[in-house]
């Protein structure tokens, strides 16, 4: 092994074999018996408390908080994964910095709000670790669901059919099973397989079969479906990228980021990864992030995001950015893609300077280049393979507030559905609240 | 810095903070170091007779009570008195006092109640230089199975019987350590006082068990699958001492008598608190058996700066002052109106108020759909409850109606003082007229 950072164009083995496990170990380790006291010992147990209004799951968080306090992280577990099947992946995942952190009244009062992420994480692990699972199935009611899709949205779903006792199918195109639980997510925040081990976990319920490299779309049709379920949920995620518009994005070396973090999510030996001395993200949300961060942690010598709008503007949150910043990664604000340069592949990327006038945005006029091996293109995901016919609306399929599609019978969830923010805590609420309303209706007849 | 003398029963100490009699106070290694570090004085641990000492167990013999953050807020013992030989801890003693001629040291004693025991133990030990006795009637485990410590404590006339045959063995200073496991501290007080004692010290350890052992249904502190009650002390335990060292400041027949006031003094605070309900020094045992010795530091700066605030020039001017203010039920001014008050600034909106006030009191405090609580004035009957929950400190106060104000809930302008002495609803007061 030869390369380092300094190493010119794209190249693996950037660091020494040895160190790859400690560059993408757990972001935020798990707490300790000891730091999980002290931690919850800090929960007041607010009244109608605004964490748990703040959580997309509405997880009873003063509840499980007294209960790993007094002792019974076991219990805690189940308060949570009553709420939330997949509480383990989302207290590892959850922006809680926009979300029950945030509005956890010890923030506003001394700017450091309870760890609830880590807590959830504490008795999450604690309950998985002894591979118990907490639910058992209710009597059989006959009635059969289709589930397309396996991500958080899916699975949540299936669970919840599962245990009122109906039998649930899963059609997944991909080989696994967890959607970007398993494709997308940081590999520093579910470390050690754990998507995978989640799902395992999560199926010991009963009553689900999941068929891999089964694509809506392809060879298998809703119509089909509905004929042989007494109902659907549609989990498909946005599987399309948006397109980059700027001269020579065609050239080698622009990728999207997606399939860049699939890669290194599924890659057994990082070390035979290849990454770009200097790495161009363009983006401003968690996708971005999680690119530029993983170039750098795989050991691209430069990397660089460049969002179009100001800092305030980047879905990404201000600790996501923190984030990417304390791992050496730069962030230039207000800068639109205008070309790639390169003979063949990419070698510089140049942008033009923004500025924003009464919420539009145009350019200035001045122009400037960075040094690119690679350019990751992280500017939003789309939704492909909706079916046919079905009422889309902001380029999602359009759901009442419990998941109804415009089609009788067909429900649909997660990032593909509209309403909430695209985030694994959303679209397991989301998957669980259609579940139960399938149950409802399924029930009525 | 203020002077932080204080005489205790004619015993001069450079300040008012003493080693209780305990572990801290066990031999001479741990009373140099307290005396090094600052400690006013010390009552050794408790003598017994001469011969084979008392034997401790050799299991675990505290159990504890903890708060936030495992904060200790009780302690539990079983712990015996000195397990050590009676010459061995007098020959240190000496050694001590001769070494700190300017602290006070007490010799706690507790021996079998025959007059010839007290007697002949209580002029050998004067010739250690200590500065008087303090006679253990409060050792709740152990001794008083054998007709020791609270056995004796329990009973006024043996505590006046045991008094008077020390103050005839003995010049010097004689305080009585009172237990707190009876209904009335006044009655072992005025014991005490009959006896001839100079002063009284209390509260010793109350009879607990601290926690049971779930697994083994067995007390805690568990030897070999058995518990017994033990002592409990700590801040957990300082409200009952204040409650009975104000009672005996206050009753007229001890009003004089010196109190040294113990049971979870912690802070400076705690420790002015006891002065201000009567004592005129505090002792000391869980905190320092919790912190160490340099707590005292802590004790020291801070009764400093309160009486330079306060413009006190000596210990002695804190003493009693708040007992004039300790009264009966009876003659609390009825007319007294307050009402809750929220600070909309320093509140976190955590609801606790709300949930303590709507559940379990008088339903006074009303949450907006966007979580902002709101004392209501018409139900507010100003128990306090919220600002007693409420986790940020000074975030609920008290206000005070003014004389003629309206009191919302009654309808009624607050008037002039009346208790309950005269009030109509009150059959006796009545029928008195
Ligand atoms: C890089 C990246 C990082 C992220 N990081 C975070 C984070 O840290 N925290 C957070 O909360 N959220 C994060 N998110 C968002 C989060 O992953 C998604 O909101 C969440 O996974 C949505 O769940 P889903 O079930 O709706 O969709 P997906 O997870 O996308 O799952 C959809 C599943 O459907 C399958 N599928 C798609 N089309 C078909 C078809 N036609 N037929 C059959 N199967 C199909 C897919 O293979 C996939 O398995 C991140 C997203 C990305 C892209
Ligand atoms: C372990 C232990 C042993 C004690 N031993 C004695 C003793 O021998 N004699 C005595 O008079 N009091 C003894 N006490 C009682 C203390 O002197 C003191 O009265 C009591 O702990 C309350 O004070 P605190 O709350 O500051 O601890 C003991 C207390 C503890 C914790
Ligand atoms: S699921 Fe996420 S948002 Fe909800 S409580 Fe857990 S960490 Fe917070
Ligand atoms: S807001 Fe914070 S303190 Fe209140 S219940 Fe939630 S976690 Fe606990
Ligand atoms: S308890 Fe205090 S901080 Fe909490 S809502 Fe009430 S007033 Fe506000």
């Amino acid at each position: 092994m030869s390369n380092s950072p300094m190493t010119p164009a794209i190249a693996a083995g950037r660091l020494p074999a040895e160190s790859y496990t400690a560059q993408f170990s757990d972001l935020h380790p798990v707490l300790d018996h000891h730091e999980a006291l002290v931690a919850s010992d800090r929960c007041y147990f607010c009244h109608d408390a605004p964490c748990m209004t703040a959580c997309p799951t509405s997880i009873d968080v003063p509840l499980f908080i007294r209960q790993i306090a007094t002792g019974t992280p076991e219990a805690a577990a189940k308060t949570i994964f009553e709420q939330n099947i997949l509480g383990g992946m989302c207290a590892r995942v959850c922006p809680t910095e926009t979300l029950c952190e945030e509005a956890c009244v010890r923030e506003k009062a001394e700017g450091k709000p309870v760890e609830i992420g880590r807590l959830q994480r504490y008795a999450t692990d604690t309950l998985m670790a002894k591979n118990a699972h907490p639910f058992a199935r209710a009597e059989a009611t006959g009635k059969t669901v289709a589930v397309v899709g396996a991500g958080p949205a899916g699975l949540s779903a299936a669970h919840r059919l599962a245990m009122k006792g109906h039998d649930v199918v899963m059609f997944e195109a991909r080989p696994k099973s967890g959607g970007l639980n398993e494709y997308g997510i940081a590999s520093y925040k579910a470390p050690g397989g754990f998507a995978q081990s989640e799902v395992d976990w999560l199926l010991q319920i009963g009553g689900i079969t999941v068929e891999h490299g089964k694509k809506l779309g392809e060879g298998l049709t809703l119509a089909a479906l509905q004929d042989d379920y007494d109902a659907v949920f549609l989990a498909i995620g946005l599987a399309g990228v948006n397109a980059l518009r700027a001269e020579g994005v065609d050239k080698a070396g622009v990728l999207d980021a997606v399939d860049f973090i699939a890669d290194l999510r599924q890659s057994t030996d990082l070390s035979t990864l290849p990454v770009g001395r200097n790495v161009v993200v363009i983006g401003g949300g968690m996708t971005a992030v999680d690119a530029a961060v993983q170039s750098k942690l795989l050991g691209a010598q430069n990397v660089t995001i460049v969002y179009r709008r100001g800092k305030d503007r980047m879905s990404a949150s201000d600790y996501e950015q923190e984030l990417a910043t304390s791992k050496g990664v730069q962030i230039i604000y207000h800068a639109a893609p205008v070309a790639v340069h390169g003979n063949g592949a990419c070698a510089e990327m140049e942008f033009e300077f923004t500025q924003e006038v009464d919420g539009t945005l145009t350019g200035t006029g001045e122009t400037f280049r960075l040094a690119a091996d690679q350019v990751f293109k992280a500017i939003g995901q789309t939704l492909v393979g909706a079916p046919e016919g079905i009422k889309i609306e902001g380029g999602k399929i359009a759901v009442s507030a419990t998941g109804r599609t415009s089609m009788a019978g067909v429900w649909a969830g997660g990032d593909c559905a509209s309403g909430g923010e695209d985030l694994t805590v959303t679209a397991v609420a989301e998957g669980r609240d259609a579940a139960e309303d399938i149950h409802a209706s399924l029930m009525e007849g | 810095m203020a002077d932080l003398t204080s005489t205790f029963c004619g015993i001069t100490s450079p300040n008012p903070f003493w080693l209780a009699s305990a572990p801290p106070t066990d031999k001479e290694y741990n009373v140099r170091r307290a005396f090094e570090a600052g400690w006013g004085g010390v009552v050794w641990k408790t003598l017994g007779e001469e011969g084979p000492p008392v034997v401790n167990v050799n299991g675990p013999r505290y159990g504890a009570i903890h708060g936030a953050d495992r904060r200790l807020l009780g302690l539990n013992n079983i712990e015996l008195i000195t397990d050590r030989p009676l010459e061995v801890n007098l020959e240190e003693m000496t050694r001590v006092k001769k070494d700190f001629p300017d602290r006070a040291l007490i010799a706690s004693v507790m021996v079998p109640c025959d007059a010839e025991s007290w007697k002949s133990i209580i002029p050998r030990i004067a010739e250690t230089g200590c500065d008087g006795f303090e006679l253990n009637f409060g050792c709740p485990h152990g001794m008083a199975e054998r007709g020791m410590g609270a056995a004796v404590g329990q009973v006024p006339e043996y505590i006046e019987m045991v008094t008077r045959w020390c103050k005839e063995a003995t010049g010097l200073p004689v305080i009585v350590k009172l237990t707190p496991n009876i209904t009335n501290i006044i009655l072992p007080a005025e014991a005490a006082l009959r006896g001839g004692a100079d002063a009284v010290s209390l509260i010793n350890t109350i009879n607990s068990i601290t926690s049971v052992n779930l697994d083994s249904f067995a007390p805690e502190p568990m030897i070999d699958g058995k518990g017994t009650h033990g002592g409990y002390c700590g801040p957990a335990v300082k409200p009952i001492a204040l409650n009975m060292v104000a009672e005996i400041a206050r009753n007229p027949a001890t009003a004089t008598l010196p109190i040294s006031g113990i049971g979870g003094v912690t802070t400076w605070r705690d420790a002015a608190e006891f002065l201000a309900l009567g004592a005129s020094n505090v002792q000391v045992c869980t905190a320092a058996m919790t912190y160490g010795f340099k707590i005292v530091e802590e004790m020291i700066s801070g009764l400093s700066q309160y009486m330079d605030e306060k413009g006190f020039t000596s210990v002695a001017e804190i003493s009693g002052r708040a007992v004039p203010n300790v009264t009966d039920w009876q003659y609390l001014n009825l007319n007294h109106v307050t009402k809750a008050v929220i600070n909309q600034d320093d509140c976190i909106n955590c609801g606790r108020c709300y949930a303590a006030c709507e559940d379990t009191s008088h339903q006074a405090i009303s949450m907006s759909p966007d979580r902002v609580f709101t004392v209501m004035d018409d139900e507010c009957v100003a128990c306090n409850l919220c600002v007693n929950v409420c986790p940020v400190e000074g975030c609920i106060t008290m206000k005070t109606l003014d004389k003629g104000e309206v009191d919302e809930r009654t309808g009624k302008p607050v008037g002039d003082y009346a208790n309950w002495t005269t009030h109509p609803n009150n059959v006796a007061a009545c029928s008195a007229e």
